[in-house]
């Protein structure tokens, strides 16, 4: 029972920071019907964006105000990224057939994963440590003070971002373009805007997941993104592309499940399991778990 | 009766092509080994490009799990071979030592292709219900799983990668199988069964409304191309003697991806100018071998922008040289695919 309490704890912070990138493929999706292949590269510079930040806080002590610069700055260079891609290679090809946007797409993933070698190196980084860090001993159950941070900050990122799709002009105008984009062209929002604003909360919130993940697993290289970046996109199916609680809740069943296949199986068959989940949903309910069903028109 | 002599002399050309570069026709004259080495891939890369566009570019669904299929055709014809060749070769005993290493390389070439297809159509069946980024996500997944599958059999060498297949595969046998999958391809296209694809292609729910059984036809499709598939992994294997799953990830996929978009989705020279093209700038750059696939990359992105359809389009070749018009292409009025 322990070591299945503990498996929980291990796929729910594995699972949050799945969640937190599967919101972007959800929301870009959401409003451009594009699977943004990118997305997952995002994730990888936002990592790397906080690797050289907190290299250059290394003088001082970790703590939380560090770590907290660190996130921002991340979160802020990846949100410009997102708009920049957007603008390049989005934009021009949006009217264009679906299959040109996505191999697009594909095209900007393998742009930014063989730059990031040739900037970056190919070579992993090892994160430093950002914050102070502890460990808890809970009913025989260990958390990470790193653990608590991802699930805690993941938490509060989405509970933001609720409130901003809810409560905000600009969220209610995002939702509008979602249901309807030329629709809510003509009820005069201005759209481009509303998908630059999309692109840059998913980047950012993409960024957010590489610092945290960063501070978890330290180890950090410019490939990382792909594997991450496609669970991801399982983990937004899985819930129901295009919804936002759906999203989150892929995340944490794709890391539970994850981690406790890892745990009780075998560790091989690690990168094969959210695939599997993924065709199965897609077999047996398509629209994923929350998701509304698309009734096809001509 | 032409078709025949077009054959022969393509089968005698080939031959004397194949001799000739392994220097055994005239003496002192070969081709370097780099160069034919060059060569050789670049005629494995024109199967796999050809044969990906049968689905990509006519039928117009997107897949992007080729490798996987390629893999199980490396795996499947290469574990024949070092198991079984052996045996094969003592039963027919009096043929001489290149009918011999023929028969041993058909034989495994023709079970990589059954599984392979196999393969296709348990992988199709379910996924080619679905539309567009679906289906390219579904078929990525499927061709990771086949990795990670091969990765844990051990009989094949697992991570290790399974070496010690002998080279039974040539010039002659590489572009053999490349001009029959053209041949292949070509004449179903041309077929009505072709049309019915490129049907699909244009509008899946006129095609549909037309009678058209679409997820057969899907499927079909998807079945010949990973057969062939197969066959270009079997040459792959039993070319460069020595197969590792990490040959076969999504990256292979995608390199197959950039050749048919940019010689052109649904023109056949598109593909073999794809694949001619990629492996020559590949090779050419290889001094600067990180900055190739940036380079890749951004031609995508850019060729996406300002010509989406490929360098080719629609067209064959051909047509650019005859007035002919007898492209299988788009519609006149359409453009980009569908």
């Amino acid at each position: 029972m322990t070591t299945f309490l503990q498996q929980l704890v291990n796929g729910l912070s594995l699972g949050s920071i799945y969640a937190l990138i599967a919101l972007g493929y959800t929301m870009v999706y959401g409003v451009l019907r594009l699977i943004n292949f990118a997305h997952g590269d995002v994730y990888m510079v936002g990592a790397y964006v906080g690797y050289f930040l907190s290299r250059r806080l290394q003088g001082s002590e970790p703590s939380f105000v560090s770590a907290l610069l660190v996130m921002l700055g991340s979160m802020i260079a990846c949100g410009l990224l997102g708009i920049l891609i957007e603008r390049l290679a989005y934009r021009p090809v949006r009217r264009e057939a679906r299959l040109t946007l996505l191999i697009t797409a594909i095209g900007v993933s393998l742009f930014i994963e063989n730059a990031a070698q040739l900037v970056f190196g190919p070579d992993p980084k090892f994160f430093p440590s950002l914050a102070p860090s502890a460990d808890f001993i809970v009913a025989g159950v260990r958390l990470t003070s790193e653990q608590i941070t991802v699930i805690v900050v993941s938490f509060l990122l989405m509970l933001l971002l609720r409130f901003f799709i809810l409560k905000t002009r600009t969220g209610k105008a995002m939702r509008a373009v979602s249901f309807s984009l030329d629709a809510a062209r003509l009820m005069g929002i201005s759209t481009d805007w509303i998908i630059s604003v999309t692109f840059a909360l998913g980047s950012a919130l993409a960024a957010a997941a590489g610092v945290l993940i960063g501070m978890q697993i330290p180890k950090i290289d410019p490939l990382m993104g792909i594997m991450y970046g496609l669970k991801a996109f399982v983990a937004a199916v899985l819930g129901g592309i295009g919804s936002i609680p759906g999203a989150v809740l892929g995340g944490l069943l794709i890391g539970t499940s994850e981690v406790m296949v890892v745990g009780y199986l075998s560790s091989t068959y690690r990168e094969a399991i959210a695939f599997g989940i993924l065709i199965l949903v897609l077999i047996l309910r398509p629209q994923g778990l929350l998701g509304r069903v698309h009734k096809e028109k001509v | 009766m032409k078709g025949w002599l077009t054959a022969a002399g393509v089968l005698g050309g080939l031959l004397l092509l194949n001799g000739l570069f392994a220097g055994a026709l005239l003496p002192g004259v070969a081709m370097p080994p780099y160069l034919l080495q060059v060569l050789c891939l670049a005629g494995i890369n024109i199967t796999l490009a050809v044969s990906l566009n049968l689905i990509n570019g006519f039928t117009g669904q997107f897949s992007i799990g080729h490798a996987g299929f390629m893999a199980i055709g490396a795996y499947a014809s290469a574990y024949f071979t070092v198991t079984f060749g052996d045996r094969l070769r003592a039963v027919f005993e009096f043929l001489p030592e290149f009918g011999r290493d023929s028969l041993v390389l058909l034989v495994a070439l023709s079970i990589g292709a059954v599984l392979a297809s196999i393969a296709g159509f348990f992988v199709g069946v379910p996924s080619l219900r679905l539309r567009g980024d679906y289906l390219a996500i579904v078929t990525l997944g499927f061709g990771e799983i086949i990795r990670v599958f091969i990765l844990n059999i051990d009989a094949v060498g697992g991570a290790r990668g399974y070496s010690g297949i002998p080279k039974l595969a040539n010039f002659f046998w590489i572009y053999f199988f490349a001009a029959a999958t053209i041949l292949v391809v070509y004449r179903i296209v041309h077929s009505s069964f072709g049309r019915t694809l490129v049907a699909i292609r244009e509008d899946e729910i006129a095609a549909e409304a037309m009678g058209v059984h679409t997820t057969r036809a899907k499927v079909i499709s998807f079945v010949v191309s990973s057969a062939m598939a197969g066959v270009a992994g079997g040459l792959f294997a039993h070319y460069l003697m020595y197969v590792h799953t990490n040959s076969f990830s999504f990256l292979r996929s995608f390199e197959i991806i950039i050749m048919i978009v940019i010689g052109g989705l649904g023109s056949i020279s598109g593909s073999v100018l794809g694949a001619v093209l990629f492996i020559s700038l590949t090779e050419g750059l290889r001094e600067f071998a990180q900055y190739r696939m940036v380079l890749f990359s951004l031609l995508l992105i850019v060729l996406m922008i300002v010509r989406p359809q490929g360098i080719l389009g629609h067209k064959e070749f051909v047509t650019f040289l005859t007035k002919r018009r007898r492209s299988i292409g788009a519609a006149p009025g359409t453009t980009g695919t569908g």
